[in-house]
């Protein structure tokens, strides 16, 4: 089975690179774009578990420990 | 004085810790691997150098603290034992929780490479009592230091704000900020008594007349007579 734990920039946390995409998207011709936020989908592929919330507390734990960093970071768990 | 110099894979400014410690100040340098279990017997300074380590994978300096070496490390951090991180070892340094806030891309996206201004903040093992303002050489793209604004008045607050970008005249201001840090620090200390020290600035890039300046020596000579 797969797990994906998405991670994003806090809004707070200004994102140059997703400064750098917009741009880069008005260069192309792109209309319209207001905005573009850059992150991570780190998905992991899993033995089976049947408890979904044990996973997910899991994955959760996985994020605070490494796949995150919690002065920058949120993440989101989707099993 | 004995001095050790930590090498995770990626790692590619430890040529110029060793002649610095060594050659210059003068200390007993080992090398330290990141698959060692401990540090050699009766080290004073403990340094973890820049480059890019494990790539930037992840994150910079993310993978690094899972290394064997690191427990050693933290239990040296813990019983005030003097522990450096330059660039991508201030950034292995946040990411193991030894120094608090993180770093992140350059606000302005480019790799800013060249000599830049910090005044000291705050005195402590590598930093003098009287302020002070050096010019040292930085090579990062990922150096701006984010903390939230109330982490960030608490370790003004605690003295642990040690370095800001400044200009030439020694005033910190928006322009003299190469990467958008907050409060354009550019080095804070962390540890029980102030002997975690993160930097991005290379003051081992600047200790030496011949490679144009000794600004960054002083750090080392400070902490080597302190240890």
């Amino acid at each position: 089975m797969k797990a994906t734990v998405v991670v994003r920039l806090k809004t707070e946390v200004l994102d140059p690179q997703g400064d750098a995409v917009s741009r880069a998207l008005g260069k192309l011709g792109f209309t319209g774009v207001k905005g573009v936020r850059v992150g991570k989908i780190v998905e992991i592929e899993l033995e089976h578990e049947a408890d979904k919330t044990a996973l997910a507390e899991k994955l959760r734990t996985m994020a605070d420990e490494l796949l995150a960093n919690p002065v920058i970071e949120d993440y989101e768990v989707i099993v | 004085m004995r001095a050790a110099v930590v090498l995770f894979p990626g790692l590619n400014a430890d040529a110029e810790m060793v002649r610095t410690l060594g050659h210059v100040c003068g200390a007993d340098v080992s090398i330290v691997r990141h698959t060692d279990t401990a540090l050699p017997a009766g080290v004073d300074l403990v340094t973890i150098p820049g480059g890019f380590s494990y790539g930037d994978y992840l994150r910079c300096g993310a993978l690094a603290k899972v290394s064997p070496i690191v427990p050693a490390l933290r239990a040296h951090a813990e019983r005030g034992g003097h522990l450096l991180g330059v660039c991508n070892g201030f950034q292995i340094l946040t990411e193991m929780g030894l120094l608090p806030g993180a770093l992140t891309r350059n606000l302005h996206r480019r790799f800013e490479c060249g000599d830049v201004f910090v005044r000291v903040e705050a005195d402590g093992p590598f930093t003098p009592k009287s302020s002070a303002r050096w010019r040292l050489p930085i090579a990062h793209a990922e150096g701006r230091y984010q903390t939230t604004p109330e982490t960030l008045r608490q370790l003004e607050g605690e003295g642990r704000i040690a370095l800001r970008y400044c200009d030439a005249a020694g005033e910190v201001t928006d322009a003299a900020n190469p990467n958008g840090s907050v409060g354009n620090v550019a080095g804070v200390y962390g540890g029980p008594r102030k002997n975690v020290f993160g930097l991005m600035p290379h003051p081992e890039r600047c200790s030496e007349e011949t490679i144009g300046g000794v600004d960054g020596r002083v750090l080392f000579d400070l902490v080597l007579a302190a240890a």
